[in-house]
């Protein structure tokens, strides 16, 4: 049996929707975080699909961009999230309100 | 030296840059009175010797232009800073460097101790380069710089002591009010101007000129030309109905007086008249206005010089009556006439300010003449000199006024008719009364002052400029022989002069033969009406003072509308400034800008004031709710997308 592209797509869409309900849903900082890397490994995945598919590498020249992205955004965002939980000993974003004038 | 003319413009820059930046570091009046008059004592070596060079030239090859820089080039217009030395220029330039050397002089004696001494040089000194400007330009802007650069610097004068009281109000407001009126020529200038550029398609002297020989311009245009120009002149010259300012500028110090307020800047309407010559002569019904404008100022002038009191007020009346003769000169068509005019009351104007000045000094500021009184044993100088200076503006033989009044007055009747003689006449009787009430009530007579007045004679830096300007008011008149007197030689000074009115004297074309028998008679009933009057006056004033009480209190209706000026003053207070004031502040100030522009601005402001306080609802600070409205964004615009295949 061969696994045709709709398998990897509706994977591929099944973790991004996943993805965004934990974005939108949870209230921890760092599984929200996850859920990000979630939605970005979703978006990967999709990409080294097509480059199969179509028999081109471009694709999965993308991907390695995305990882390099993914990588220094976990980076960025967990000092981030440390240097909240320092200030306010929570990460629950509810706490986080700051984001207004 | 004639390519060097540039250098009387540069030289009072650099005085004035000079003065100006490091006057109040030098602190020292004498190297500061030695650099202002020092530079314009230059300029005037300069422009004697350069008209030395012109008078050994044949008359075609006089004219030069010497061009500095391009200054403005848009377009059609090209404009650079170009200096024309011709006849005309060299003779207002050498009244301006001379006269102007001659009172800076004096100025260092009658400054003598000012808190503002360098700040009082430096603006003479820019008053000297702007005017040099507006003579020597070979352009109208570059004489509308010129223009509006004596313009500043006479308000800057006039308002020299801005801290003193000044009749009702300050001198600061004497100062405005001769600027505001100013403007409102300069904007009839500035018409003309771009009427002349619509027209000819130059602002250049010489291609106007020369096309306004070979275009075919209609009358009407010429006409509004020479009007919008001559209330440019009417403002600056003092003309009715704009002379109201120029007896309130004696409010600034006497020497200002005596330079920009007689001899220098309020001829230049008159000069530029002159230079227009060939506009003016193509427009016939506004030469008639110039010249009825010129006779009724001069007579209205001086009936109110008769009653002032005030020594420099009557003076001031006595500038705007003889402005009056030259416009009415320049209106029947003899523009050298009344050039010649421009140049002996540059003369004896000045010497009568600069005497008024000494006497001012002598009495502590007072001004008033019936608390003079029997100067003449105590200042011997400045009384001779004042009676010399009196003499030559009455115009008795053969001092210099008499030569150049009684020229106009015969173009004013050879050229238009009796009747302008005539109120000429009566203008220059009544010139010789005030002049003599003046003279006698101040240095004759017994003395009418208090034991703390101790008149002096003034300082010789003081008395020799008097001494000099006298001389030049004895002898001014006689490069202006009229032809009955020299013969075959002719009016020098219109000889020199006529290559600039020639082509406006073609066109004016005075027909009309008039003996020299006419001239003659004329001659000595204006010199004998003249010297009766002074004769009147000094039966009046030494004899039988009360004469003038009994005069004044039989006529007092009259004697009461000339001493307030006829009310003019008052008139323009009630039908121009103050409906401009209650306009201005109901209607522009509290309606229009305050309801209008600002309720505009207002709303505004509120509409996004109410618009942000509801968007900022939005903006709850949790960024889940953002993810949440950016998924809806997205999902939307998927859903539009796939929907629209």
């Amino acid at each position: 049996m061969t696994i045709t592209i709709e398998y990897y797509l509706i994977l591929s869409a099944f973790m991004f929707i996943v993805g965004i309900a934990g974005v939108l849903t949870r209230r921890n900082a760092i599984i929200v975080f996850m859920c990000i890397e979630l939605m970005l490994n979703s978006a990967n995945l999709t990409l080294v699909a097509f480059s199969s598919y179509l028999g081109s590498s471009v694709g999965q020249l993308f991907v390695f961009f995305v990882m390099t992205v993914a990588a220094s955004e976990a980076a960025v965002g967990l000092a981030i999230i440390i240097a909240i939980f320092r200030n306010k000993l929570t990460v629950n974003i509810d706490d986080i309100n700051i984001l207004k004038w | 030296m004639r390519e060097l003319i540039y250098l009387t413009v540069v030289l009072p820059l650099l005085g004035f840059l000079i003065n100006g930046i490091f006057g109040s570091k030098i602190k020292n009046e004498k190297i500061i009175g030695i650099i202002g008059s020092g530079t314009i004592g230059f300029s005037f070596i300069i422009t004697l010797l350069a008209f030395f060079e012109t008078l050994g030239l044949p008359p075609d090859q006089r004219k030069l232009i010497v061009t500095l820089f391009t200054w403005l080039k848009v377009g059609g217009v090209d404009v650079s800073f170009a200096y024309q030395l011709d006849q005309l220029s060299l003779v207002m330039a050498l009244i301006v460097t001379g006269v102007g050397f001659i009172i800076h002089v004096y100025s260092i004696g009658y400054m003598h101790g000012d808190k503002s001494f360098w700040r009082f040089f430096a603006y003479l000194n820019l008053f000297i380069f702007a005017m040099m400007n507006l003579i020597l330009a070979d352009n109208f802007v570059l004489l509308f710089l010129g223009w509006e650069g004596v313009g500043l610097c006479s308000y800057l004068l006039i308002g020299f002591w801005y801290d003193r009281k000044f009749e009702k109000s300050t001198t600061a407001d004497a100062a405005k009010k001769a600027f505001i009126v100013n403007r409102i020529g300069d904007f009839g200038f500035l018409l003309g101007m771009f009427l002349i550029f619509l027209t000819f398609g130059s602002l250049n002297f010489n291609e106007v000129f020369s096309r306004a020989n070979t275009f075919s311009v209609s009358t009407v245009t010429y006409g509004f030309i020479a009007l919008f120009l001559f209330i440019g002149a009417t403002g600056k010259s003092a003309q009715i109905p704009l002379y109201v300012w120029l007896p309130d500028a004696m409010a600034g110090p006497t020497p200002v007086s005596a330079l920009i307020h007689a001899a220098t800047m309020v001829t230049a309407g008159v000069y530029m008249v002159a230079r227009t010559s060939i506009i003016f002569a193509s427009a016939p019904d506004i030469m008639m206005v110039v010249a009825i404008i010129g006779l009724l100022t001069a007579f209205f002038a001086a009936t109110i010089g008769i009653v002032q009191n005030d020594i420099k007020k009557v003076l001031a009346y006595s500038t705007v009556s003889q402005l009056g003769y030259m416009f009415l000169a320049m209106g029947v068509g003899a523009f050298g006439a009344g050039i010649f005019h421009v140049m002996t009351h540059a003369f004896f104007k000045a010497l009568l300010f600069l005497g008024a000045g000494s006497v001012i000094h002598a009495m502590h500021e007072e001004q008033d003449i019936q608390k003079y009184g029997g100067l003449k044993k105590y200042m011997p100088h400045t009384a001779l000199t004042f009676l010399i200076a009196a003499l030559a503006i009455s115009g008795i033989p053969p001092l210099s006024g008499f030569f150049s009044k009684d020229e106009i007055l015969w173009y004013s009747y050879s050229n238009v008719g009796i009747i302008f003689w005539l109120v000429g006449v009566i203008t220059a009787m009544m010139t010789a009364f005030y002049m003599f009430r003046l003279y006698l009530l101040t240095f004759e007579g017994s003395k009418r002052f208090g034991h703390d007045k101790h008149p002096h004679e003034s300082p010789k830096v003081m008395t020799i400029p008097l001494m000099v300007l006298a001389v030049l008011s004895i002898i001014g008149g006689f490069i202006g022989i009229p032809e009955i007197f020299s013969g075959e030689y002719g009016n020098q000074f219109h000889n020199w002069l006529s290559p600039i009115f020639a082509d406006a004297e073609r066109k004016l074309l005075h027909f009309g033969y008039h003996s020299h028998f006419e001239e003659l008679l004329l001659m000595t009933l204006s010199v004998l009406f003249a010297g009766g009057s002074i004769f009147l006056a000094r039966y009046i004033y030494l004899k039988s003072p009360n004469i003038a009480d009994n005069v004044s209190n039989r006529f007092s209706g009259l004697y009461k509308t000339l001493w307030n000026k006829y009310y003019v003053d008052e008139i323009y207070d009630a039908i121009i400034v103050n409906p401009i004031v209650v306009v201005s502040k109901n209607v522009l100030w509290k309606f229009t800008d305050g309801k209008i522009i600002d309720g505009l601005i207002h709303s505004i402001a509120k509409l996004i004031d109410l618009s942000a306080a509801v968007l900022r609802k939005f903006q709850s600070g949790i960024a889940q709710f953002y993810a949440l409205i950016m998924v809806l964004g997205i999902a939307i615009t998927l859903f539009w997308i796939i929907m629209s295949f």
